[in-house]
């Protein structure tokens, strides 16, 4: 009995493995090309999870038509132009840098500078009151 | 006054954090704003061909759709409302769905649609840039998206939302 319920419990385990499809490519670079790829694109639906991980059926949707283009041989730009082109940039987990965007790419250095700057202003003031 | 660096810098984070709450990033603004609707060539639901040479010459609206999105008989009501009442051209786009079953719901519940898009394998739907039903685009004279709208058209959204966009196209 016991041995039945542990042999449950280590089946329960494999309850998490994600029903994704098969895609069969040819090339180890390929199939790296693919995953590296649908890592790096959002999934619109369930929108924390990449393309790769997400089971939504627009991700399914979206994961054919990379495997296609991965296929026919189109490079990482190529297809994340195309997703682009659709969808915005959303898509894409890493906002491209563009005079849009170096606010947000910018913004923490420059709020660590003036901490630091603030920082560095206080201790010169007050050098005569802290510790001796 | 010791303490006024610290307030204003909490208030004006809270102010961003604010605004950020009422976001919603379900909301993405279409890709294709401003942009012709890129060229295609379906069959209708009923067998005739429809391009996007269709979209030439009169203001239309592309409602995507299908009948296993409950949102979207949320919003059947409006879109007979407006295919009744307004000018503006209604055509549909079924998206990955069931012919058969999508013609026996039109039948059924009414049609508002003037023709409908057959999209059956949603490549159509990819390439505007659609990732959940129910979307309606704008489309002016030229082909060209003027406004997309996320989620059931409601009569505050039609009159809010919408119309201005449309009275806009017709100045």
């Amino acid at each position: 009995m016991k041995l039945l319920l542990y042999f449950l419990l280590f089946l329960s385990a494999t309850a998490f493995a994600a029903a994704q499809e098969i895609y069969s490519l040819d090339s180890f670079q390929k199939q790296q090309q693919f995953q590296r790829v649908t890592e790096q694109l959002r999934c619109l639906v369930c929108q924390n999870e990449s393309l790769a991980d997400s089971g939504a059926s627009l991700a399914k949707d979206l994961r054919q038509e990379v495997y296609q283009m991965v296929k026919r041989g189109d490079s990482d730009e190529q297809i994340k132009n195309y997703m682009i082109q659709r969808y915005g940039d959303f898509v894409l987990f890493k906002p491209p840098v563009n005079y849009l965007t170096y606010f947000l790419w910018g913004a923490p250095f420059f709020i660590l500078l003036i901490a630091f700057g603030y920082l560095m202003i206080f201790t010169w003031k007050n050098k005569d009151r802290v510790g001796n | 006054m010791r303490y006024s660096i610290p307030v204003v810098l909490f208030t004006i984070i809270a102010i961003f954090l604010w605004k950020g709450l009422g976001q919603d990033p379900h909301k993405i603004p279409s890709a294709l704003l401003n942009k012709p609707i890129p060229a295609f060539d379906y069959p209708t639901l009923s067998e005739q061909r429809f391009t996007n040479q269709k979209f030439l010459g009169h203001i239309s609206l592309l409602n995507v759709w299908s009948t296993w999105c409950p949102t979207c008989w949320s919003e059947h009501a409006e879109l007979m409302h407006i295919a009744k009442h307004s000018k503006i051209t209604l055509y549909g786009l079924d998206y990955k769905d069931d012919k058969v079953k999508a013609q026996k719901w039109l039948d059924k519940f009414g049609n508002p649609y003037q023709e409908v898009v057959f999209d059956d394998k949603g490549l159509l739907a990819v390439d505007l840039g659609v990732y959940g039903t129910p979307e309606t685009f704008l489309i002016d004279e030229k082909g060209v998206v003027r406004y997309k709208h996320v989620g059931p058209i409601t009569r505050e959204i039609w009159n809010a939302k919408i119309l201005p966009e449309i009275a806009k196209l017709s100045r």
